[in-house]
């Protein structure tokens, strides 16, 4: 825990920040019961709807009940769930698709992401319109717009289709990419990267705009290329902060449900179904209370454990 | 303004390869882009013609799409259609050309209001105690400070779905399913973590002098926080506010598993505008379009303060 902690205030380091806790405490009696007055409300309400639903969720895990049937006997069946979703190989495929989402994404979404900031940071004129201009598809409605995606996706009449032809020559109506099983998930791909990428440059730029000028005049000064000094200059002064989105961007698509349960449902068959989407239809169609409520358990250990290790590497890459 | 400065630096980019980047970026924003540019242009389309092949860039527009958004319809046979007074205003003429009437308002009107009532309620809630807790941890010595904060981000690591059944559970007993008063106190808790983190980012960088000064005037603790730091940190608060807005507005997990009809958000509604014979795309864009001009209205407002934001004011700039 104090692990994350430290690490997200040497992210916060990383770009110059408020030393915390440098004041000197200022005097008066009620301080401390104004502090508490001031921050219990907000603890109290985490906890209500945060934290109790979530050991409610750990018994719930342990149990047989199901929320369909609120009256029958709940017995204890111990680590039963935990166990089948474990030998459970639908649940590792959904878990091996999720994995391939989060990798695919991040890759896209990088590359993509630091190319453009590293472009906008050239500061050609207008890059600040522009920028925001890039910016708008990420404050969208990932369920809505990936809704309007599958319009833009349908074969017979669909913008995306007729793009793709009129760029390739394919026949339009010779793909489907909803309705494909190699096709599908890549649909997903795409429309996350389009809306996640200006995410991703957004925290590159930033790390971009934290170099210091002098480094690239010395540079300069040596007569290194272009070349080397961005490997040995750019690449790794804003590496902290390329990770950081990544790290963001991880813990959001591990837990993708918005625009997959809206582009594909899961589908076809069974290729996009990510672990969120499985557990929607254990919990709210299956009523398989107790089972998902064990996956829900899982899901979240898995993506704090990722995380935690994740930010580890991320402090060696920092203290550098 | 600094294109003087960069003229002396060594490393400023030269002007060919400054235009390069500039038509890059602008090429990718103009590709962005184009989906909402197709929303827009298919709000304006008649079924038929939003379903053509090859798509039609130039049409004559309708607001077909903004009416079928607003009503429902039933379709009715010549005959009766003929034993009918005419039409008068124009939106019964354009749905009477498809030989149908008008039934009724459709739903998306209470859809609106209760997105604006939900996404406003929690935004003012999580913003009141957000500001609250981040100047209590700004300025406070708080046993387990770091603990704390952190336990406040963790709160938004949870995937929604995890939380989701025993939520269910736990309104069901309570009775705050599918109530607007229930989602507003759920969006308040996951927005609430975002407010502390920015606004403690926000309430650290005015200096404490203020309050000591206020307070050496006799101020009390609580009048100095209201008329020497809450002054300060207006704009701060306002883009918090706007971040939690957003969140709110744009929800989609919570309200799909724990709404039906009552506290129902656009989001889950939005997917099943359904016209004749399949989903009537028109409508579907006139609502997105509707749904969508306020973010961008916020995202233009925000956009020095996106990049704390999103980052929960890990990374300034």
């Amino acid at each position: 825990m104090s692990e994350a902690s430290t690490s997200l205030k040497l992210a916060d380091r990383a770009a110059r920040v408020t030393p915390d806790g440098v004041a000197k405490p200022i005097r008066g009696l009620s301080d401390r019961a104004i502090a508490w007055f001031f921050i219990g409300p907000t603890i109290l309400l985490l906890l209500a709807i945060n934290i109790f639903p979530l050991i409610w969720t750990i018994y719930l895990s342990f149990t047989n009940y199901r929320a369909n049937k609120p009256n029958a006997d709940v017995k204890m069946v111990g680590l039963q769930w935990y166990q089948k979703i474990l030998t459970d190989s639908d649940v590792w495929l959904a878990m091996q698709t999720t994995a391939h989402f989060v990798v695919w994404t991040i890759v896209v979404e990088t590359v993509l992401g630091f190319g453009l900031a590293w472009l906008i940071d050239k500061k050609f004129r207008g890059h600040g319109i522009w920028t925001t201009v890039i910016l708008i598809p990420m404050m969208l409605s990932p369920a809505v717009i990936g809704n309007f995606w599958t319009f833009l996706y349908q074969p017979q009449s669909g913008l995306f289709n007729y793009g793709v032809s009129f760029l390739t020559g394919i026949d339009p109506s010779s793909f489907q990419m909803l309705g494909s099983v190699t096709l599908s998930p890549w649909a997903i791909v795409i429309v996350d990267a389009w809306m996640w990428t200006p995410y991703v440059m957004l925290i590159c730029l930033a790390g971009l705009r934290s170099i210091p000028d002098y480094i690239y005049e010395a540079a300069e000064v040596d007569r290194a290329s272009p070349w080397r000094q961005f490997w040995s200059i750019t690449v790794p002064m804003a590496l902290p902060f390329i990770m950081l989105a990544v790290l963001f961007r991880g813990i959001e698509n591990f837990k993708m449900f918005d625009m997959v349960n809206l582009l594909t449902g899961g589908g076809p068959g069974s290729t996009t179904e990510v672990v969120s989407i499985t557990l929607k239809r254990q919990a709210f169609e299956s009523w398989r209370t107790g089972y998902s409520s064990a996956l829900a358990i899982i899901l979240f250990v898995t993506v704090f454990g990722l995380a935690n290790i994740y930010v580890k590497a991320l402090n060696r890459v920092k203290q550098r | 303004m600094s294109d003087l400065a960069q003229a002396h630096s060594v490393v400023a980019p030269s002007t060919t390869t400054r235009r390069i980047a500039g038509a890059l970026v602008i090429t990718y924003a103009l590709i962005t882009m184009i989906p909402l540019l197709w929303i827009v242009a298919t709000s304006f389309k008649t079924p038929p013609d939003s379903i053509a092949y090859p798509p039609k860039i130039v049409f004559t527009p309708s607001l077909e799409g903004y009416v079928n958004l607003f009503t429902t319809r039933t379709r009715q046979s010549p005959e009766v259609l003929a034993t009918l007074p005419p039409p008068t205003a124009w939106y019964d003429k354009l749905v009477r050309s498809r030989n149908m009437v008008i039934a009724g308002p459709s739903n998306v009107i209470p859809r609106f209001v209760n997105s604006i009532i939900i996404a406003f309620g929690s935004t003012f809630l999580a913003v009141f105690l957000g500001t609250l807790s981040a100047y209590g941890f700004s300025r406070f010595r708080v046993p387990l400070k770091d603990d704390l904060l952190f336990f406040i981000l963790s709160t938004r690591m949870m995937p929604p779905i995890a939380v989701a059944i025993p939520i269910y559970l736990m309104y069901r007993e309570l009775g705050l399913t599918d109530t607007k008063l229930g989602m507003i106190l759920l969006y308040t808790a996951v927005n609430v973590s975002l407010a502390v983190w920015l606004l403690k980012g926000f309430i650290d960088e005015i200096p404490r002098e203020y309050e000591e000064a206020a307070m050496i005037d006799g101020y009390t603790r609580l009048q100095a926080f209201r008329k020497a730091v809450l002054p300060q940190a207006a704009t701060g608060i306002a883009a918090t506010a706007i971040f939690c807005l957003i969140f709110a507005w744009n929800e989609y997990a919570f309200a799909v598993l724990l709404t039906s009809g009552n506290a129902q958000t656009m989001p889950p509604f939005i997917p099943f505008i359904i016209g004749e014979g399949g989903q009537d795309w028109p409508a579907v864009a006139a609502a997105t379009t509707l749904f969508v001009i306020p973010i961008l209205v916020f995202t233009i407002l925000l956009r020095k303060h996106l990049l704390r934001g999103i980052t929960f004011g890990a990374v300034r700039k």
